[in-house]
């Protein structure tokens, strides 16, 4: 039954004129019905800043942490306008639950949650943990898509209220990390092993970038470090694709891929099959 | 597929739409004669229906398993002159329109010319409505503000219970011979109206018996000519069961099928009823023979799976009856809106999902026609792997099985009155309309343009389009103040139009129960023998009428637009808006972006925008729900269109939230094509917001691409979105898919898609049948994927 109140008006909006965390998120999109951020029916939040500069980022946009607009060109029956977007939007915490909670019926019936990715969701390090807490109140499963990039200490404090980890791994070669993601990997390699003591639940997710990061040299590394640590953490590899192009267009943002080609479907699956070989529960895409 | 199925199937498929003029023939000769003037008007009907089936041509084909055609051949479609005369040049326009043709031979034109027209010109049921009706019904009508199923197709749109799956008609003959001793006389001032109605459902009766029969002496007389052994021993089991069925109750799987085909194939013979008839909870008829006869082993799956995919031929070879004028323009197809149910629950509310159950999804996976449309009844009590198998099927993308919420259907039917048995034994038909099976006429009467409405709301009661005044004067909206003053006027208009529809439909009923009453649909429903009254005169156990709201999509984005751009953001003025919409936006691409892409829309589970949906919602529901019809039911909606957001759109100018003049309206409970931009969660949540239960059934389309359903994350993504939705209440949701890509590219090169099949609005069809408006409409629809 609908809580219709009144003749006519439908004033079941429920409204938080008050929390105690005035903080505010900057977001640059949230994505319903996210059926590849984990487990079940998500809702996944993607957070603006990070400390990466990965060539092959699908979102250019998330970089910065500001909020910016950028020109675009709307369509309207085959007539173009312009028109300007708004890349990020502050969100209180109370703002952001609104919008979980609309989902939660999915998240119960698909056993699903929110993911929080970016950018780097734990940049926003207080505003996480605070929204983090709310979620457990309301027993809403978490999911924190990461770098690994970022202060330790904080980690294992958001950690302690995240249910599931995706946790990129991109490069295992120090030099290599460096030159296509901007950073060296120690700390991203510390804090894994960090949560895996933890005993957390972590996807390892792989970008696999051919010429980049496909190389054997590098997938054995990454099984061998894998290998030691205590958990069995199953590996998702997402396969490199374009459809980031036409967003470094649009943002002015210099595109470095030009050259790179898409993995073969062969090759994604003779990956998938080393990682299996080597008893890793693994799979394609999300 | 065997091949003979194949064979069949294949047949039927490339069989030519056609009119037959039999029918029409043998009703004309029919009340020509002397005779007829003898008898009083239900036994009249009787022996009508009694002269086709004596005298029409029987049609038994090369190895078909389940016989019965309604014309001389398969897709030859008969006409119903008693009803609505096609004129020539009807038939010309059938015969050459480039969709949904029909063939007109030079005979049939000339049996038309020669001897149907003359004779039925002015005496048909259809002249009778339109000489009656009011002049304000006219212009409301001739303006676009509803439809009228009932001018042109008789008050059909009901579903076989399980009765008939346990009765034979000799044994209804026992209970018409019973109710009539039991007529009393001497203190029922109806006993002899009701005398006469059972004296013509005994002859309906018998006629279908004595047609069985014809039936059974052609396949003996073919047996005997047959050299191939094994087909001879066929044939001469056919007849048997042919003389068998359905003068007895069935006692095999084969049997009870066949004796459902002659029960179909009376009722659309009897007259041409909204959608067509139905079997209705088939697994649950069908499995007490399948069962039996496993378990004795005279019966094997194979065996189960041909007869039953030879059954599904059989729907499709029987196009809708062609509709001419608005009709056609709101419904527009050759389906016929036969609906198999699946699933759901027992009448002790146990699941009722079966063995059978899976065995028939198999069945519709691999016939893949559009006839007979099927749906799975999905309730708590049910398994998930049940809908993961339909889920299978629709991620084949041909919009088949739709999903319905059992739960929320017997919420439905128990608001309505009904008995919880009742309700539970029911299901849905048609589109989406909810009903209970066996006991109910539930008769559509028309959709109902919510947008129009509005329309003539904005200028006082003019139809802008005509100048004419058809409406109340609630004074010119431009000069209103709040959005309350707005809805206040709105709501005045509807419940004005609401007036008008249901006087009509009270009048068109009267009009039906007078002179074409339905002795052998009588038979069929409980309790038309008992009360010894007529299906079309509230013989049934229960008797609703439904209205079809169309355009809440729209409707929702037009309020909200006006009230955030107006009222709240003070974005434009309002008299400037409505000038903006009399103007077709004409050099206002700006202010159409603003009103298209920067105002709040319905379908994105946002509550600025849907708490308008809920008043629209409730505004109509108040103003037809629970008023009482003619025949002793009530009036209740239902939230569908089939095709008429097309037509209803090409009578409706511009309109404030940036949609231009004639343009198709939203169809179904969905959000306006492509206003839904936050996934398809979102789309549930918005949609479920109105009140489900006290509706008749709601229609909610989604358009997934193929790439979702790829993998079994997806396909179990698809259950938990159906499991939600129907938490929320949701009465009914189904699924194209397919891309955008493959759409534009089937409407470029028709000829290379003739196989594409597209969900529609509560039913399949083929891609390339669809009128172009249609096809865009579909196109613009948003396509969902995962992330």
């Amino acid at each position: 039954m609908n809580p219709v109140a009144g003749k006519y008006s439908a004033k079941y909006l429920i409204t938080y004129n008050y929390y105690p965390f005035p903080m505010h998120g900057i977001i640059f999109d949230i994505k319903n019905f996210a059926i590849h951020d984990g487990p079940g029916i998500r809702q996944t939040i993607f957070f603006k800043g990070c400390p990466l500069l990965c060539w092959w980022c699908h979102n250019p946009e998330s970089r910065s942490a500001d909020i910016f607009s950028i020109e675009k060109e709307e369509i309207i029956d085959g007539v173009k306008v312009r028109d300007v977007e708004t890349i990020g939007k502050k969100y209180s915490v109370a703002e952001l639950l609104n919008e979980i909670k609309k989902d939660i019926v999915f998240f119960e019936e698909s056993g699903g949650g929110i993911t929080l990715s970016g950018g780097e969701p734990l940049l926003q390090y207080d505003f996480v943990l605070a929204l983090l807490k709310e979620c457990r109140k309301l027993e809403i499963h978490t999911c924190i898509d990461t770098t690994g990039n970022i202060n330790s200490d904080k980690l294992l404090n958001i950690a302690s209220l995240t249910n599931l980890f995706l946790f990129d791994l991109k490069h295992m070669d120090n030099d290599q990390h460096i030159k296509y993601a901007g950073v060296n990997n120690k700390l991203i390699l510390k804090n894994l092993k960090l949560l895996d003591e933890m005993g957390k639940d972590i996807w390892i997710r792989f970008p696999l970038i051919p010429g980049i990061n496909d190389d054997e040299s590098n997938l054995l590394r990454m099984m061998d470090f894998l290998s030691k640590r205590k958990s069995s953490h199953p590996i998702s590899i997402l396969p490199y694709h374009k459809i980031g192009k036409h967003k470094y267009e649009r943002t002015g943002i210099d595109f470095k891929m030009n050259g790179f080609q898409e993995p073969a479907t062969n090759d994604v699956t003779k990956i998938m099959n080393m990682f299996t070989d080597a008893g890793f529960s693994t799979s394609i895409g999300g | 597929m065997n091949k003979r199925i194949k064979k069949l199937r294949e047949q039927s498929q490339n069989a030519e739409p056609r009119i037959s003029a039999e029918r029409a023939l043998l009703i004309t000769e029919f009340y020509k004669s002397e005779l007829c003037q003898q008898f009083s008007v239900p036994e009249r009907r009787a022996l009508a229906f009694n002269h086709i089936l004596s005298n029409k041509s029987i049609c038994i084909l090369d190895d078909e398993l389940i016989v019965g055609e309604r014309g001389s051949a398969p897709k030859a479609v008969p006409t119903y002159p008693e009803i609505n005369l096609h004129s020539l040049e009807d038939l010309h326009i059938l015969d050459t329109r480039p969709k949904v043709w029909f063939r007109v031979d030079d005979e049939t034109r000339s049996a038309y010319k020669n001897i149907v027209i003359p004779f039925w010109k002015g005496l048909t049921n259809r002249e009778k409505i339109f000489s009656i009706i009011d002049n304000n019904w006219i212009d409301a009508y001739e303006a676009g503000v509803f439809t009228e199923f009932q001018e042109q197709r008789a008050p059909g749109h009901t579903v076989l219970g399980k009765k008939m799956f346990t009765k034979g008609f000799l044994d209804l003959k026992k209970e018409i011979d019973i109710s009539i001793a039991g007529l009393d006389y001497l203190n029922d001032k109806k006993a002899y109206t009701k005398h006469e109605e059972l004296k013509a459902m005994d002859i309906a009766a018998s006629a279908i018996i004595m047609f069985a029969n014809r039936h059974a002496d052609e396949l003996d007389k073919l047996a005997q000519k047959e050299v191939d052994e094994y087909r001879k021993i066929e044939l001469m089991q056919m007849a048997s069961i042919c003389r068998k069925v359905p003068a007895n109750a069935p006692e095999t799987f084969h049997e009870a099928l066949q004796h459902y085909w002659f029960i179909h194939i009376g009722v659309i013979t009897e007259v041409n009823p909204w959608d067509s008839f139905n079997p209705g909870r088939l697994d649950q008829h069908l499995y007490p023979f399948y069962r039996k006869e496993i378990d004795e082993g005279t019966l094997t799956k194979e065996r189960t799976i041909e007869l039953l995919e030879a059954f599904w031929i059989k729907f499709n070879n029987h196009p809708s009856p062609p509709k001419i004028g608005i009709t056609a323009k709101e419904s527009s197809t050759y389906t016929d809106f036969a609906l198999i149910n699946l699933g759901g629950v027992k009448e002790d509310g146990s699941d009722a999902v079966n063995e059978l159950t899976f065995i028939i999804l198999d069945v519709i996976e691999e016939m893949r026609l559009l006839q007979p449309s099927s749906m799975i009844q999905v309730s708590k009590k049910n398994s998930d792997e049940f809908i993961k198998r339909a889920a299978q099927i629709i991620k084949t993308g041909f919009g088949q099985p739709s999903v319905f919420n059992t739960d929320a259907i017997i919420q439905q039917l128990l608001y309505q009155g009904k008995r919880i048995e009742d309700a539970r034994n029911g299901g849905a038909s048609g589109c989406v309309e909810t009903g209970a099976f066996g006991t109910e006429c539930y008769i559509l009467t028309g959709y109902f343009n919510l947008v129009k409405i509005f329309e003539i709301t904005m200028h006082n009661g003019i139809d802008p389009s005509t100048g004419k005044m058809i409406g109340l004067n609630t004074g010119y909206m431009s000069e209103f103040k709040d959005l309350n003053q707005v809805l206040d006027a709105f709501e005045k208009q509807v419940n004005y139009f609401v007036d008008i529809k249901v006087k009509g439909t009270n009048i068109i009923d009267q009009i039906w129960a007078e002179n074409l009453p339905v002795p052998f649909l009588s038979l069929l429903i409980d309790d038309c023998i008992e009360k010894g009254t007529d299906y079309n005169n509230g013989g049934a156990r229960y008797n609703t009428s439904y209205i079809q709201g169309v355009g809440l999509g729209s409707l929702t984005d037009i309020l909200t637009s006006i009230r955030y751009n107006v009222f709240d953001e003070k974005n434009i003025g309002f008299k400037e808006l409505v000038n903006a919409t009399l103007a077709n936006f004409e050099n206002q691409l700006k202010l159409r972006n603003k009103l298209i892409n920067h105002t709040p829309k319905y379908g994105n589970d946002d509550d600025y925008a849907d708490e308008q949906a809920v008043s629209i919602f409730n505004i109509f529901l108040n103003a037809v729900d629970g008023r009482p019809n003619i025949v002793g039911g009530h009036f209740r909606i239902n939230m569908l269109p089939t095709t008429s957001h097309v037509y209803f759109g090409s009578v409706t100018g511009a309109t404030p939230d940036g949609r231009l003049a004639y343009k198709p309206l939203s169809e179904g409970i969905s959000p306006f094509q492509g206003a839904d931009r936050k996934g398809p969660t979102a789309v549930l949540k918005s949609a479920s917001k109105i009140n489900h239960l006290k509706t008749g059934g709601t229609l909610l389309n989604q358009k997934f691409t193929p790439a979702l359903l790829e993998d079994e994350k997806g396909l179990d993504s698809l259950v938990h979105l159906i499991r939600a939705y129907f938490r929320l209440d949701g009465h009914h949701i189904q699924f194209n898919v397919v891309t955008t890509k493959q759409l534009l590219e089937a409407q470029k090169h028709p000829e290379d898609h003739k196989d594409l099949i597209v969900r529609v609005a509560g039913y399949s069809d083929y891609f390339n049948d669809l009128g172009e408006e249609l096809q865009d409409e579909i196109i613009r629809r948003s396509e969902h994927g995962g992330y």
